[in-house]
């Protein structure tokens, strides 16, 4: 079983939501995701400035396998990219929830994370799914 | 409807092995890592559980006239004892049936090794034809089938075969030896030195451990793909098909016209498809932006529409590469454009051989 850390939210298309003290947000793939999806040659993340909607697909990533699209955990306004990926995508399978981050997002409405899935419920989802 | 199961399987779930339905037969994606295996394979020696592939033997006094009469290259090619040749059996349109490596074993004996996913109506095909010949089609599912590939593949293997067949060690490329009950040919699908070895599915797990104790790593068909790839070489099915002849997948080389008293299955269309112009061309592809070629994605060329058949980033040269069914018009053009998710990329044309033993041979994107 991979792990989902417990202090994170979950969607059920795989990102994981961190919320940080200045209010941003956080987006990355699980630790599932990445193992699904294998080794990742090439992330295009958003770009900085640009206004997502909840659900939309805002970023890709694709592995040796195929191509995949991140979507949106939530509304909100794209702040930064993890430049890191470009030259090292690789980072998103070697550590998924931490230096493989994909991009920071100022959500619209705060409150729209509540509607995420916490750790338990994403591994129930994981496990569904499976 | 249950999956086949090699006599390796027990040994790719001990190994950690991904799973998956493979023409179906339960065969390894990865055990871990495609990257890594890809890699290993460039760098050192890895080996393939291939037992999926099947052997038919063909053999009886007319072996010979009934090879040059199924297959679109010519089995008289075939001088010394062991030489192997990879050939097209084409159907009356020209379409391509299945590609194999058929080996010559001496006198009216030769043995072919096809394709899993094509096995079954390759024997139907086989047999049928056969029946106005004085010839046997016999498949022998009973072999595993094990490739050793890598620079340091042939030194590994070597001291765990048979000792009767160590002379491996000097066969040239495309030649094989056997014995009784083992077959060892200096082939592969991979751009790089090796064997691939038929021996009994009774003694599979034993020589499959004892070259993993020799430092061959297990590689799954993930960077099976991939290797080939690179490589330059097509695979059935996706490259070409039952509706794809050999001038539009880069497989003329294969088709044999040079006796033009051999009659083959196939050679009047591929006759009418030169003398008319051969209208598409397999050419290869370099991505030079950043983004993945995949099978599908849409070439624009100023003759028009082309099509990645096989594409994926290319492990061994940190682009994407891939072939491309292009009109024949625009063969010959520099560059062409990929689109990718709505955009337009530029992709390099090129020969279609991207990797040989270890070393690139296409001019690299300067980092």
């Amino acid at each position: 079983m991979s792990e989902a850390p417990k202090d994170l939210k979950y969607t059920k298309s795989h990102e994981w939501v961190r919320t940080e003290d200045d209010g941003t947000v956080t987006v990355g793939i699980t630790d599932h995701a990445q193992e699904l999806l294998g080794d990742l040659v090439f992330v295009e993340a958003p770009e900085a400035g640009s206004s997502v909607e909840a659900g939309a697909a805002c970023a890709t990533v694709e592995s040796v396998k195929a191509a995949s699209d991140i979507y949106a955990p939530i509304a909100g306004e794209v702040t930064e990219a993890n430049e890191e990926l470009a030259d090292s995508p690789e980072k998103v399978n070697e550590s998924p929830f931490d230096e493989g981050w994909l991009f920071r997002m100022k959500p619209a409405n705060a409150g729209d994370l509540d509607g995420l899935m916490d750790a338990d419920a994403y591994a129930a989802h994981v496990e569904a799914e499976s | 409807m249950t999956l086949k199961k090699t006599p390796l399987h027990a040994a790719h779930e001990r190994a950690g092995a991904k799973l998956v339905d493979f023409a179906g037969w339960e065969m390894p994606l990865h055990y871990g890592s495609q990257m890594e295996e890809h890699k290993k394979v460039r760098a050192g020696a890895g080996m393939f559980d291939v037992s999926h592939m099947r052997v038919v033997d063909i053999h009886g006094p007319q072996a010979q006239a009934f090879l040059r009469y199924l297959l679109a290259n010519d089995v008289a090619k075939l001088k010394t004892e062991g030489r192997a040749l990879y050939s097209c059996m084409l159907n009356e349109r020209g379409g391509v049936i299945d590609d194999l490596i058929i080996y010559w074993l001496g006198g009216d004996a030769y043995r072919a090794v096809v394709n899993a996913a094509t096995a079954e109506g390759d024997i139907a095909h086989m047999q049928s034809v056969a029946q106005d010949f004085d010839v046997r089609v016999e498949p022998r599912p009973e072999f595993a089938l094990i490739a050793v590939q890598g620079p340091e593949a042939v030194a590994k293997t070597l001291p765990l075969l048979p000792e009767d067949l160590r002379g491996a060690g000097e066969l040239k490329p495309f030649s094989a030896l056997w014995n009784d009950q083992w077959f060892v040919a200096r082939t592969g699908y991979t751009g790089e030195d090796g064997f691939e070895v038929m021996l009994p599915a009774a003694e599979a797990e034993g020589f499959w451990q004892a070259l993993l104790d020799a430092g061959v790593d297990p590689v799954g068909l993930g960077a099976r793909d991939t290797l080939r790839l690179e490589a330059g070489m097509n695979l059935y099915g996706t490259d070409m098909d039952t509706e794809i002849s050999p001038l539009t997948a880069n497989l003329g080389w294969t088709v044999a016209l040079k006796d033009a008293e051999r009659d083959f299955i196939g050679r009047a269309a591929i006759e009418r498809e030169k003398a008319a112009g051969v209208q598409q061309r397999l050419v290869g592809v370099v991505l030079e932006g950043r983004g993945v070629l995949r099978g599908g994605t849409r070439i624009v060329t100023d003759a028009g529409d082309g099509e990645v058949t096989s594409g994926s980033f290319a492990p061994s040269l940190g682009v994407s590469v891939g072939f491309a069914r292009v009109p024949a018009a625009a063969a010959d053009a520099e560059r062409l454009e990929a689109e990718i998710r709505g955009k337009r990329l530029p992709v390099r044309v090129v020969r279609p051989v991207f990797v040989r033993n270890g070393e690139p041979q296409i001019e690299l994107p300067s980092a």
